[in-house]
């Protein structure tokens, strides 16, 4: 077997791009949503943690077919898109990183969650007898404290995002240097005789990116964690 | 200095009803365990909303349920000592006690950080992280700390609890100094009459 191509290494290129780029979109708001679930109290709080999980049981077409409905050109968030902001995410990598964002959601909001749980509230009330306001005391005590789940959430978010498929062949299709991310590139070469060796070329970096993120992770959350917490 | 506090508050079973007023440098809060000592603490510090009633120290009201005032806990000054410690685990013993003193206003600070540290003789703790120091030595920090955050009045839950005979006896002496020489009102939960005689005359008893 030979190094890959360069046409192949741009494969690689562009599944890092969208899958950095769906981690950093869906860090923020999977924070959130973990400590909305983690620390507060609401009617439909139920509802929320299913519909937050949903990605992670519904068949990856039926998401990619629920983003094409809400996201397309005459969908009603892609339309406001194109027409305010002038963005348009179908076909685009952009579209593609949305669909791994909203498949990794789910696990990264897990993770996240998990780590605000184990944060001591009386910690938080300690920080407030001393001064600090409800977003100081979060700032400076439950974010810090809840580290190591946000570098979990976020490496688990991004080796999923690697391997997202089904959700971004439906939504943004197959499209060669905007959406033909691995998977996608290792299906199609699975289409076409004589392309055993590419295939067997992106499988391979498939397997070493994956396997980095992993051991990334667990050393990132040992660290963070002072030896006690792990990922794996 | 004078604490006044008229306070109705039930959890679950457990009904907690005081009415007092006391001026005393040192009050001591008595009780079976289990009656609510550490929940009254709490609602002086603004940490439990009680059901109703109404709090003031110093003549500064902090909770007024027929005015509807509750003052958030930032802003309450409460010095308190947990019963178990609740230093900072991701920081220093340095940015334990600093953490308060950054969030007070100049103005209303009376102790400095070296007056503090030489006070509670913690100097040689400050590059240790909490997880390291022994019970002795959390407890000064978390006095420390306390004292540092410009309190205008101090709440110790049981500060001698889970530390050995040689250690009770320092803190109780700490706690003594601050009595006798810094000008602060001190409302103390103890379980233990020994200690309370030696430290007080004015005993508040739940229930």
């Amino acid at each position: 077997m030979t190094l890959p191509t360069s046409a192949e290494w741009d494969i690689v290129a562009l599944s890092l791009k969208v899958s950095v780029a769906a981690m950093l979109a869906c860090l923020p708001v999977a924070y959130a949503l973990a400590w909305l679930l983690a620390r507060r109290r609401f009617p439909g709080r139920m509802l929320l943690d299913a519909a937050v999980h949903l990605p992670l049981v519904l068949p990856p077409a039926v998401t990619g077919w629920v983003l094409l409905l809400l996201f397309g050109r005459t969908g009603p968030v892609g339309a406001w898109l194109e027409r305010v902001l002038g963005i348009t995410l179908m076909f685009r990598w952009t579209g593609a990183a949305l669909a791994a964002a909203v498949m990794a959601l789910p696990l990264a909001v897990r993770a996240m969650r998990l780590s605000i749980e184990a944060v001591d509230r009386r910690l938080v009330d300690a920080a407030r007898s001393l001064g600090a306001g409800r977003i100081r005391a979060f700032a400076t005590i439950t974010l810090p404290l809840s580290l190591p789940g946000i570098l979990a959430g976020a490496v688990l978010g991004f080796a999923r995002s690697i391997g997202e498929f089904g959700a971004t062949i439906t939504f943004v299709s197959n499209i060669p240097g905007q959406t033909r991310t691995l998977p996608l590139a290792i299906y199609t070469g699975l289409q076409i005789p004589g392309t055993e060796m590419q295939v067997a070329r992106l499988a391979a970096v498939s397997v070493v990116l994956s396997l980095v993120a992993l051991l990334l992770s667990e050393w990132l959350v040992r660290r963070a964690g002072g030896g006690r917490a792990h990922v794996l | 200095m004078s604490f006044e506090i008229a306070l109705r508050h039930r959890i679950g079973e457990t009904a907690i009803a005081l009415d007092a007023h006391f001026t005393e440098p040192l009050t001591a809060l008595v009780g079976p365990s289990g009656i609510g000592k550490t929940t009254v603490l709490n609602m002086i510090a603004g940490l439990v909303q009680p059901d109703c009633g109404r709090i003031a120290v110093n003549g500064n009201v902090l909770f007024d349920s027929a005015a509807g005032m509750d003052l958030p806990p930032e802003v309450r000054r409460a010095g308190y000592v947990f019963q178990d410690n609740r230093l900072f685990p991701h920081m220093r013993v340095r940015a334990n006690l600093a953490y308060g003193e950054r969030l007070s206003r100049p103005e209303h600070r009376w102790i400095g950080q070296a007056e503090a540290v030489a006070f509670l003789g913690i100097g040689h703790l400050l590059d240790r992280w909490p997880a390291t120091l022994s019970g002795g030595e959390a407890r000064r920090v978390a006095i420390g700390r306390a004292l540092l955050a410009a309190p205008r009045f101090l709440l110790m839950d049981e500060p001698l609890t889970s530390l050995d005979a040689a250690r009770r006896e320092e803190i109780l002496r700490v706690v003594e100094r601050i009595r006798d020489e810094l000008a602060i009102p001190i409302l103390y939960i103890s379980h233990s009459p020994a200690e309370v005689a030696r430290l007080t005359s004015c005993v508040l008893r739940l229930p």
